[in-house]
């Protein structure tokens, strides 16, 4: 299968000044590797509030103009610059944003989902195109003229991923897509965005569930207070024993099903020398405290930790 | 395409109109309260220099009700002014509502006329500026909004006067018709002409609020989720604001454009002042002045109501043609 997005090293920091002339870089992501490949869902998978969506604007290039970026981030073998980004936005890649708030209040959602049009003619072809997509999704010909606040949640939802399918994409990045929403939506929106990569588009899912992560994705990165601590493929996350970083083995063990076993401690809000995890960790050495562990492959996995290997062995 | 509930609608207006009607009553009778408080003696503003005895004074006294006591002077003035009549003007010699028909029509082009400039070039600048944020451009223009908040109206009025008509010459000094010719004789661009220097003196004043507002709210637009969304789907940045921008942004600053009447009001007094325009801003002034009660009252009465209506329509706008409480309204 191709690649279709590569990010290597990514780290996203802003700059602010506290009390008074200090100036504080605050790092958001931290040495963030991740790939999507045709035909297949990974699921970046953070608590919430952690800067996860900051990923999808860096992809996007619609990050605030005081944060820093540095690494690399390759779009089907081509390095994505700023110019590029604007190129591809809203064609080949498109965002699945998190709620109706993502769309202009005074604005009837079917113009929205055309977006702009340089002339009448391009208006009525993408009008064929928007009628047909919200048709795929049981949004019928009434849809088009309600404004954003009179959807329900549901048809929100399909509005939403109706309007990043119109410019016909083959990278999704769905921020969140399921927040506040019933059972019965949230399994509609697994299968819709399981749906996508039967077409043969690669999505990027961006989620604090877990479930939805387990449902939906092929392989599920864990993002963990600004670094990717494990990419894994989503069949070993049904046992603790499978998975390779502490920290991912105390996520599964915490889950109901798997015993509601908690861990105490918090992720770390600043920049700590050594690994994040470290403070809260079982199996930490002193080296730990003071390096920080790379992200390394092992058995088609990635994995960041210095000591994964003696206590799997151990296990 | 705008959905309107007729029944909705009347007793929307039928609450509007009770509470016009309450609003001037109150009006009439605290403006006329405070007037006769005032150190004015109706019978010597009438007399004026003329020198009459005592019992003259006493017999016009009597014929004009002076000796009555303030509740039944207030219910006769309510009275009269509820069979239409607001009194004979002491200055003009005709009846008040002649005169205000007449003086109002002359500013109520001057305040249309600056009303639809300071809400045009007021918005431009206003998405200007919020479009460009921390450019020089925005700068700028905020400078100058500054500026122009913290100046009075009719200093604003003389500068320009000195500029434009002193120094350049290029507009006469004051008055609606050049000297020495009769108003009804005066040709169209004559009169526009004359109108153009206070008519933008007035817009200066109003558009500095509106531009304000409207880069604020750009600029909190352009924060929003929906602007970035609309970003990450390739919009370009102009379409953005316009598509976006200045949907969202129309409805509330063309409503606080019909709030700022009563600024528009007040600033046409001084400016009609400075440039000699014989509008309702000078019968004010006039009437104030040379203490003829009886327009003044009918003055403050026709301003309220103007005012009243610049608030109304405000209301409608906003009720009637934003789509997220026009929904509301409908169920």
């Amino acid at each position: 299968m191709k690649e279709l997005l590569e990010v290597n090293n990514l780290s996203i920091s802003f700059t602010q000044y506290v009390q008074g002339l200090n100036r504080h870089d605050s790092k958001v992501i931290s040495d963030l590797t991740i790939d999507v490949k045709e035909s297949e869902i990974v699921a970046i998978l953070g608590s919430s509030g952690s800067g996860k969506s900051l990923l999808a604007h860096s992809i996007l290039g619609i990050l605030p103009y005081n944060a820093n970026v540095t690494g690399e981030i390759k779009y089907k073998g081509q390095v994505l610059n700023q110019d590029l980004k604007e190129k591809l936005r809203g064609k080949e890649i498109c965002l699945i944003p998190q709620s109706v708030n993502f769309l202009d209040p005074l604005m009837k959602v079917s113009e929205q989902a055309i977006g702009e049009c340089k002339n009448e003619k391009e208006h009525d072809e993408k009008k064929v195109i928007q009628r047909e997509i919200f048709a795929r999704y049981g949004l019928d010909e009434s849809v088009d003229d309600l404004y954003p606040f009179e959807l329900s949640g549901g048809m929100a939802r399909k509005v939403l991923l109706s309007t990043a399918l119109i410019g016909n994409p083959d990278l999704l990045i769905a921020d969140e897509p399921t927040p506040g929403l019933d059972v019965k939506s949230v399994e509609e929106t697994i299968e819709d965005i399981k749906n996508l990569k039967e077409h043969g588009k690669g999505v990027l899912l961006i989620t604090h569930e877990i479930d939805v992560a387990l449902k939906t994705a092929d392989r599920i990165a864990i993002f963990y207070s600004g670094y990717v601590i494990e990419i894994n493929n989503v069949e070993n996350f049904k046992n603790a024993d499978n998975v390779l970083h502490p920290y991912t083995k105390a996520l599964i063990n915490s889950l109901p099903r798997n015993g509601f076993k908690l861990t105490e401690g918090v992720q770390p809000l600043d920049e700590v020398p050594g690994c994040p995890y470290y403070e809260n960790c079982a199996i930490g050495t002193d080296r730990c405290g003071k390096e920080k562990p790379n992200l390394e492959e092992h058995e088609g996995a990635m994995i960041r930790c210095f000591n994964f290997r003696e206590a799997n062995d151990g296990a | 395409m705008i959905k309107i509930n007729t029944k909705k609608l009347a007793k929307f207006f039928g609450y509007k109109l009770i509470r016009l009607v309450i609003l001037l009553i109150v009006i009439a009778a605290i403006s006329f309260i405070m007037i006769q408080m005032s150190p004015i003696d109706p019978v010597k503003a009438y007399l004026g220099q003329r020198i009459v005895s005592q019992e003259q004074m006493a017999i016009i006294g009597n014929y004009w009700g002076t000796n009555l006591t303030l509740g039944e002077r207030v219910l006769g003035w309510l009275q009269t002014l509820a069979t239409g009549s607001m009194g004979f003007s002491l200055i003009y010699r005709v009846p008040v509502t002649e005169v205000i028909m007449q003086k109002f029509t002359a500013s109520f082009i001057l305040m249309a006329v600056s009303w639809i400039i300071s809400g045009i070039v007021g918005f431009g600048l206003g998405i200007l500026a919020g479009a460009k944020e921390g450019t020089l451009i925005d700068k700028a223009i905020k400078t100058y909004c500054y500026i122009l908040q913290s100046t009075p109206t009719f200093w604003i009025g003389l500068v320009f006067l000195m500029v434009f008509s002193v120094y350049l010459g290029w507009f006469p000094i004051g008055l609606s018709v050049p000297i020495g010719q009769l108003s009804d004789t005066v040709t169209f661009w004559q009169w526009l002409y004359r109108l153009i220097l206070p008519a933008i003196t007035l817009s200066v004043v109003g558009i500095a609020s509106l531009t304000m507002y409207t880069r604020d709210k750009l600029i909190s637009i352009k924060k929003s989720d929906y602007f970035l969304f609309a970003q990450a789907r390739g919009e370009s940045f102009w379409g953005i604001i316009k598509n976006h921008g200045v949907r969202n942004i129309l409805i509330p600053a063309i409503t606080i454009q019909f709030m700022s009447f009563n600024e528009l009001f007040g600033g046409t007094i001084l400016v009609e002042q400075v440039f000699a325009y014989p509008g309702i801003g000078q019968a004010t002034v006039a009437a104030g002045l040379r203490s003829d009660v009886p327009l003044l009252l009918g003055i403050v009465l026709i301003s309220a109501t103007f005012v009243f209506l610049g608030n109304l329509i405000a209301d409608i706008i906003y009720k009637y043609v934003d789509p997220r409480i026009r929904g509301e309204d409908d169920e």
